[in-house]
């Protein structure tokens, strides 16, 4: 392993600040004013895509940039697990742009220019999340994260949503509260917050100090939205579906699972967090997660509200994996992170697409709407048998490796958990399907204005879901063997 | 001696002449008075400029004021402590001074521009000879000058209400004022000197003396008071509320930190920390009320109407961050305290401007009529925005650095309970700032959809209203940025703090 100085890092998150500055100026201009957001997004995936190979060959790349409290300095590092979150963020970025540009176009959605601004920075923030050196910075971009998609949350300024951002703001503010509290425990007890392989965290503070301090730093992740503190994730469905499905699917709760990995792997160690009883802790707040909010999603007939409560369920997944305290229930949780995103933003750029063509949220409403729309409903349909975990898509992948990992980790009773999970999915997802491709609308003629979604937004449904096939077909390409180096990096040895 | 050791004196004598010079301008054309007061700020804020710099190479200027070496004579003493403050306040200072013109215009009326800029001319060199004496007695006599003008200045808006404001403050000034002279007559009691440095060497010996500890009460409520310290603060919110905006950003920054400083200056660099935390352990109350005061000044906050009084009573709340630190007194918890100083002044002058700006365009500061002015206003309610987040405290602005040294010394010093109420009460900030940004952002009407509108300074505001403003708002995510450039400035001022030099 080695450690390399690079200004790509700062390159990634820089972009889109610079490219948010240009929205705000050419704001009047629509084309010029997407064509930024465009250019941004591609140049943004060159230059992830360019550290790529470095990043494979085991190196990290690190670059300082300002010193800044005692505690931590402004510093970056792309390192294999950075690049995972890093990779899907900026992929995804750059197809949620043109189906963004679609969807705002064709609602006539106003203050587009705020908007797209508000977008740029929460990309660079993500991705700043990713390729935090320490956890001060990991906090900065976490707490610009959450301000800066407030207003893409209440962006249609009903009193509605101005409810939904209020409880938005609530949770994720008091979060950042703890995470920051968390912070500066970790900073006294250690004298530095830089996240290493392993963990740093090791004798440095009682076991009950360690214990409240791991419960401080998942409340400071509540964009992981583990129940109860969940609440947030389904009210922020009240924003306009591109940044339900980018942020609310991609970056804010990844970032939340993100950041309790990075805990996980590069502050405690798996060694401490066992020793620490953590893992049954984390293995309990995951299961109970997963079937609650399978549960919910059942009943929801909102579209994008049933999908939120899948996330929900989807993201304690990746929790479930680094409770395991296993090799392979680590893989499976770092793993679950791209996979779920690809397989996600699918189901909801469909959502979205299906209230442009039709203006229907409801589920009840979508009968028949599949032989109207037939490539977007069988879309959806694949993406959604991919997170049930059927093959060819890979949800499978990380289920195996979770199934794998609890029977590792000596953890058997969470197999029960995982295949009860793939039930309740499908007991969520087959109906839609069935819904939208085999039920016969009730009114013969109320569909007939339906067609599919124009280009700009159909690509990137089939782009994604075509992605998530490659996943499947591919997995090392790049996903697992970053996931393999990355573990290699935390558990210091060499992964057979 | 070199130009630069003259220059603290120069700070004080130029501008009282400049306000003379600006009466007798403005008797003959009321328009030489802005260009006069501008100048001299500006020339203010150069000098304390370069007696900041001139201090972090050199070390401490002494000046004996007339020749006569002190003690009998006046000493002005700047350090590393006070040079800083010098500065954070000249530069509010300046921003005021560029933005006063339009908003004085309006406010005050014509016919009382040159008595408001001789008052303001006035109430700055106070401020500046408060800053930088190093005799108690004559820190007193800058402390009522400033005072006057303040009153006055207040009573300035022509308003029934201002004119009750400018009384109340009279009345709790004038209490104030009395409680710091008895104190300075009991330290003169005790020690036979009014020379702060020579004070400070006696003192010890008379540690234990009643003289003594009356002195210091006399001073510390004296100077809670004029800081607006809870609960002490009952002048504070009408005073601020109904000024003429120009006075109320100088009175939220400068006077305001002022006051601190010379309570910071009172109990560490006269009374020393030896005193303060061992013979008359007055810390952990302080720290305790200034953790109340952060609470309490938010939660009033939240109950206000008006833009302006949320403001005002957002300051009893910051007040509460910067005694905070006094209460912890440990060098990571005062870097806080100093930091949050400046960043506070940075940040409240930023949020008062606006605050003024949309008086000036709207002519109310009502919370409720004020939907949607972020459409007309973008600017300046961006700039609101970024010093608002400053005040919550969301990285990388000032704010949350200063918040940070405070929480990291608070648990440094094994205070963690009042660390998390400060964390927690720090949230609700968020109450009050987001009522405006609510209002402002979002509360628009529905149809108002504002790409259709051309979005142009012109519309918004006058140039010289806006740049400050502007430039206060980006000034708190720099200094935040770049915050380990102030701390090379705020590190060694907290050494001479807690060395008692």
């Amino acid at each position: 392993m080695a450690d390399i100085n690079g200004v790509l890092p700062a390159v990634t998150i820089a972009v889109p600040l610079f490219a948010s500055v240009l929205i705000l100026i050419v704001g009047r201009h629509e084309n010029i004013r997407e064509a930024v957001t465009i250019i941004a997004a591609t140049t943004m995936l060159g230059s992830v895509l360019a550290m790529l190979p470095e990043i494979l060959s085991g190196s990290r790349i690190t670059i300082s940039l300002l010193p800044m409290v005692p505690g931590g300095d402004f510093a970056l590092r792309a390192d294999a697990f950075g690049m995972v979150f890093a990779l899907t963020a900026t992929a995804l970025w750059l197809l949620n742009s043109f189906y963004a540009i679609g969807y705002m176009r064709l609602l006539k959605e106003h203050a587009q220019t705020r908007f797209f601004f508000c977008l740029a920075v929460a990309i660079a923030a993500a991705v700043g999340i990713a390729f935090s050196q320490n956890l001060l910075t990991l906090f900065i971009f976490y707490e610009i994260l959450t301000i800066i998609t407030y207003p893409l949350v209440v962006h249609t300024e009903t009193p509605a949503a101005m409810k939904a951002g209020r409880k938005y703001l609530a949770y994720l503010l008091i979060g950042g509260i703890f995470l920051l509290a968390a912070v500066i425990l970790t900073y006294t007890l250690t004298g530095t917050t830089e996240f290493v392989p392993g963990g740093f965290l090791a004798g440095s503070g009682s076991a009950l100090t360690l214990q409240i301090l791991f419960l401080l730093f998942m409340v400071g992740f509540v964009k992981a939205a583990w129940m109860p503190l969940h609440g947030w994730l389904p009210a922020a469905m009240v924003a306009p579906t591109p940044v339900s499905a980018f942020l609310h699917a991609v970056a804010v709760v990844t970032a939340g699972v993100f950041g309790i990995v990075r805990i996980a792997g590069w502050v405690y160690g798996m060694d401490l967090m066992a020793s620490l009883g953590l893992g049954t802790l984390l293995a309990v707040i995951a299961s109970f997660t997963i079937i609650t909010a399978s549960l919910f999603a059942l009943t929801e007939d909102n579209l994008k509200r049933r999908l939120a409560y899948s996330t929900v369920s989807q993201l304690s997944y990746i929790l479930l994996g680094v409770s395991m305290l296993s090799i392979a229930g680590m893989t499976g949780a770092m793993a679950h992170i791209p996979i779920h995103a690809f397989l996600k933003i699918t189901l909801f750029f469909v959502a979205g697409a299906v209230i442009v063509s039709a203006g229907k949220e409801c589920i009840s409403d979508m009968k028949g709407i599949g032989r109207k729309i037939p490539v977007t409903a069988l879309m959806f349909s694949a993406a959604a048998i991919g997170i049930c975990g059927l093959p060819p898509l890979p949800g499978i992948i990380s289920k195996v490796y979770l199934a794998l990992g609890a029977v590792e980790g000596g953890m058997p009773i969470l197999l029960l958990v995982i295949v009860t999970s793939a039930v309740l999915n499908v007991a969520y997802f087959f109906p839609i399907i069935y819904t939208m491709l085999l039920d016969r609308p009730d009114d013969e003629h109320s569909l007939d204005s339906v067609s599919e979604p124009p280009l700009v937004m159909l690509v990137p449904i089939i782009l994604t879901a075509a992605i998530s096939v490659f996943i499947f077909f591919f997995p090392s390409t790049p996903f697992m063997d970053l996931v393999e180096i990355a573990l290699a990096e935390i558990m210091q040895q060499v992964i057979p | 001696m070199t130009v630069i050791d003259h220059i603290p004196v120069l700070m004080i004598v130029i501008p009282i002449l400049a306000s003379l010079l600006t009466l007798l301008a403005g008797w003959y054309d009321r328009r030489f008075c802005y260009p006069i007061s501008l100048i001299t700020v500006l020339f203010q804020f150069g000098s304390a400029i370069a007696i900041l710099l001139h201090v972090m190479q050199e070390g401490t200027i002494r000046y004996s004021v007339g020749g006569w070496a002190p003690p009998l004579g006046i000493e002005l003493v700047v350090d590393g402590f006070n040079s800083y403050i010098l500065a954070a306040i000249m530069l509010l200072a300046a921003a005021t001074a560029v933005y006063a013109r339009r908003s004085v215009e309006t406010e005050i009326g014509p016919e009382k521009t040159v008595s408001f800029y001789v008052l303001f001319q006035l109430l700055i060199t106070g401020l500046v000879g408060m800053t930088i004496t190093g005799d108690i007695f004559n820190l007193y006599v800058f402390l009522e000058i400033s005072s006057i003008a303040a009153y006055t200045l207040i009573a300035s808006a022509r308003r029934p209400r201002a004119y009750v404001a400018s009384f109340n403050y009279l009345i709790l000034g004038s209490i104030a004022g009395g409680f710091i002279l008895l104190g300075i007559a009991n330290l003169y009691a005790a020690t036979g000197t009014l020379n702060m440095a020579d004070i400070a060497q006696l003192l010890p010996a008379s540690y234990g003396l009643a003289t003594v500890h009356a002195a210091f009460l006399f001073l510390v409520i004296g100077f809670s008071i004029k800081a607006a310290f809870f609960p002490l603060h009952l002048w504070l919110p009408d005073a601020y509320a109904e000024s003429p905006s120009a006075v109320t950003v100088l009175l939220s920054t400068v006077m305001a930190k002022v006051s601190i400083y010379a309570m910071f200056r009172i109990l560490f660099s006269v009374f020393t920390t030896a005193y303060i935390i061992d013979t008359f352990p007055v810390t952990g109350f302080i720290l305790f009320i200034a953790t109340v005061a952060i609470v309490a000044g938010a939660v009033l906050a939240i109950a206000q109407k008006d833009l302006k009084r949320m403001l005002a009573y957002s300051s009893v709340s910051q007040v509460g961050y910067i005694m905070f630190a006094l209460g912890v007194a440990n060098q990571i918890a005062l870097e806080g305290g100093l930091l949050h100083i400046l960043g506070h002044a940075v940040m409240k002058g930023c949020l008062f401007m606006v605050a003024g700006l949309i008086i000036y365009r709207m002519g109310t500061s009502r919370l409720s009529e004020l939907k949607g002015v972020a459409t007309t206003m973008p600017i300046s309610c961006a700039a609101f925005a970024l010093a608002g987040a400053s005040m919550i405290g969301i990285p990388p602005t000032i704010g949350f650095m200063s918040k940070y040294y405070l929480v990291l010394g608070a648990l440094e010093a094994g205070h963690w309970v009042y660390a998390a109420v400060l964390l927690l009460g720090s949230l609700l900030a968020v109450g009050y700032i987001w009522r405006f940004i609510e209002t402002a952002y979002f509360g628009g009407l529905h149809s108002d959809h504002n790409e259709a509108h051309p979005r142009t300074a012109a519309r918004e505001g006058p140039l010289s209203m806006l740049v400050p403003i502007v430039g206060l708002a980006l000034l708190c995510l720099f200094l935040g940025i770049f915050v380990e450039g102030v701390m090379e400035v705020v590190g060694p001022a907290v050494s001479i703090l807690l060395g008692g030099a």
